[in-house]
């Protein structure tokens, strides 16, 4: 009788791992781990964190990943003092940030940062120095540009932002951020900001691009994918995730993953330049 | 028996008030140790009054304290009238169904999340903001608004119980010598009760000033000082929130204590000025 009920078993088990889906190779290192993975940081990663932590999660139940924003300051900051298992950061971390905390940089995915106005706004060219001018507030009507007669309204991001250095350091080569420019908090937030403000100028991750916001063509060269990929569009960066000293456990097969096919692929679905 | 009950309930009370005490203080002293590579690097009086550009090495958060005034108190301002007589209406001036739907929704009011108050600004009133009066809509005006909102119900409900305490009998003889519903509020109830409405007030206050989520979401966060309601202004608390990514050890960082100090002086200031201000009031009657 016992003997029956444990055949019984066995077969009932090896049916549910038979039958489980067999189309998902890459996930397969997460089999039979458990424990809750920790990420926070750069905002531009979000998209493909989720959907990374949404595919390993409804697969191994006992996994628990909690994806936090703050942008990459916070990120490289977290994860160093041991808050988080993976920080991530939309630059590579200084020398003096990678020493102290002993810092691991797993650079998984390109990302350019596109300048960025209201689609009903007619500006949607730009120069390199009328960018500066801009931000630098020698324009500050969208008449000079051939726009609207209006004040030309600036967004810009906290000072942690990965998004930010990237913009600053190669759109407008550390020229001024004038101190009328308005300051939001997210990739997202800067799009609800310019998607709501006819008269908005902002930067966004080109990844987080897509109707609500139109695309500025900057000397000539318009913020894709592919003007990104093959350099053409100078204004990019790398995606990056950091972990204090070599990442263990949960940590190490979640950045493995996403260097696996389907973790790129994941990468590219979310509108960002694979690193392969 | 070596202690008797009432000693033991005396020092136990000693005790905490003593800790809350100590606490209170030592939050100061660690901020202002925590400052303190700050105030070592950059003169002491540039730090409350300068600019901040943090690329240049300045570190000054006037245009943050200005921004903190520009929106707490103006927001308060706006407050007080409508608490004053919307807890007027529900202590005594309304009808029994509009008094009860008042309160209800007063106390419906505190459970709403702010950061619901700061959404609901951003899609409803910004907009109308920028066409009715122009700029970006994020501005001192629109944190102004949803901020005073959101405190009125701190204070009407502080308003309400304090005028609701006051004791019937003293009504009912104001009442029988003639007064009238908004005399009986006006002379007896109101001088009677201000001590819990000077707490309600001071709470309120308090709230606007430590506010992040609203400032942080609608007035812009720009970091010059405010010269007009369309301007946007940073808060000391957005820029604590904001600046909180920054480095550890850099200065910039250690602004946030700076800042830190400046909002504790500020509330310290509000509630003893108040509380001044009640005490004088209360015994001139």
């Amino acid at each position: 009788m016992i003997k029956t009920s444990i055949r019984m078993a066995i077969i009932f088990f090896a049916f549910c791992f038979l039958t489980s889906p067999c189309f998902s190779g890459d996930l397969d290192s997460f089999e039979g781990q458990s424990g809750t993975l920790k990420i926070a940081g750069g905002t531009a990663h979000i998209p493909v964190m989720k959907e990374a932590a949404k595919r390993i999660m409804t697969r191994y139940k006992d996994i628990v990943i909690t994806i936090g924003g703050g942008g990459s300051g916070v990120g490289i900051k977290q994860a160093g003092e041991g808050l988080v298992d993976i920080g991530n950061s939309g630059r590579a971390p200084k020398p003096e940030e990678i020493e102290p905390y002993n810092l691991k940089i797993f650079k998984w995915a390109i990302d350019g940062v596109a300048v960025t106005v209201n689609p009903a706004n007619p500006v949607k060219s730009l120069t390199k120095d009328q960018l500066k001018d801009i931000y630098s507030e020698k324009i500050d009507n969208w008449k000079a540009l051939g726009g609207a007669d209006h004040e030309i309204t600036l967004y810009t991001r906290d000072e942690s932002s990965g998004t930010r250095e990237v913009f600053w350091e190669k759109a407008l080569d550390k020229g001024a951020i004038s101190t009328k420019a308005l300051f939001v908090t997210s990739n997202g937030a800067m799009k609800t900001a310019v998607a709501n403000d006819p008269y908005a100028i902002g930067y966004v991750s080109v990844g987080h691009m897509d109707e609500t916001v139109a695309p500025v063509t900057l000397d000539g060269v318009t913020p894709t994918l592919e003007t990104v990929k093959n350099g053409q569009y100078k204004v990019s960066r790398g995606l990056y995730s950091n972990t204090k000293g070599e990442p263990k456990g949960l940590a190490r097969l979640f950045i493995d993953y996403l260097f696996t096919n389907e973790g790129q692929q994941i990468v590219v679905d979310s509108g960002f330049i694979s690193v392969k | 028996m070596i202690f008797s009950r009432e000693t033991i309930a005396k020092n136990v009370f000693l005790f905490c008030t003593l800790a809350s005490t100590v606490t209170i203080s030592s939050i100061l002293l660690f901020m202002i140790a925590l400052g303190l590579p700050l105030f070592q690097e950059s003169s002491f009086l540039s730090i409350w009054t300068g600019p901040w550009d943090p690329y240049q090495g300045l570190y000054g958060i006037r245009p943050m304290i200005s921004g903190t005034l520009w929106i707490a108190l103006p927001a308060t301002a706006l407050s007080l009238p409508l608490s004053l007589g919307t807890s007027f209406v529900i202590t005594s001036l309304g009808g029994r169904e509009l008094r009860r739907m008042l309160g209800a929704l007063v106390r419906f009011m505190t459970g709403i999340p702010t950061v619901i108050y700061g959404f609901v600004g951003i899609f409803l009133l910004m907009p109308l903001i920028r066409e009715g009066f122009g700029g970006a809509g994020m501005c001192v005006l629109a944190a102004v608004i949803v901020l005073a909102i959101l405190i009125s119900p701190t204070m009407i409900l502080f308003f309400s119980d304090s005028l609701l305490s006051v004791d019937p009998g003293d009504v009912q003889a104001a009442k029988a010598l003639g007064a009238d519903r908004a005399q009986r509020l006006l002379y007896i109830i109101m001088p009677k009760a201000l001590n819990g409405m000077i707490s309600g007030f001071i709470l309120a206050l308090g709230r606007a000033l430590g506010d992040t989520l609203i400032s942080l979401m609608l007035a812009g966060n720009a970091i010059r000082a405010p010269r007009g309601f369309l301007e946007p202004a940073r808060t000391l608390t957005a820029h604590i929130a904001l600046v909180n990514a920054a480095d550890f050890n850099s200065l910039e960082f250690r602004s946030i204590f700076t800042c830190g100090i400046a909002l504790y002086l500020f509330t310290t200031t509000a509630v003893i000025a108040v509380r001044f201000i009640g005490r004088k009031k209360s015994v001139m009657q």
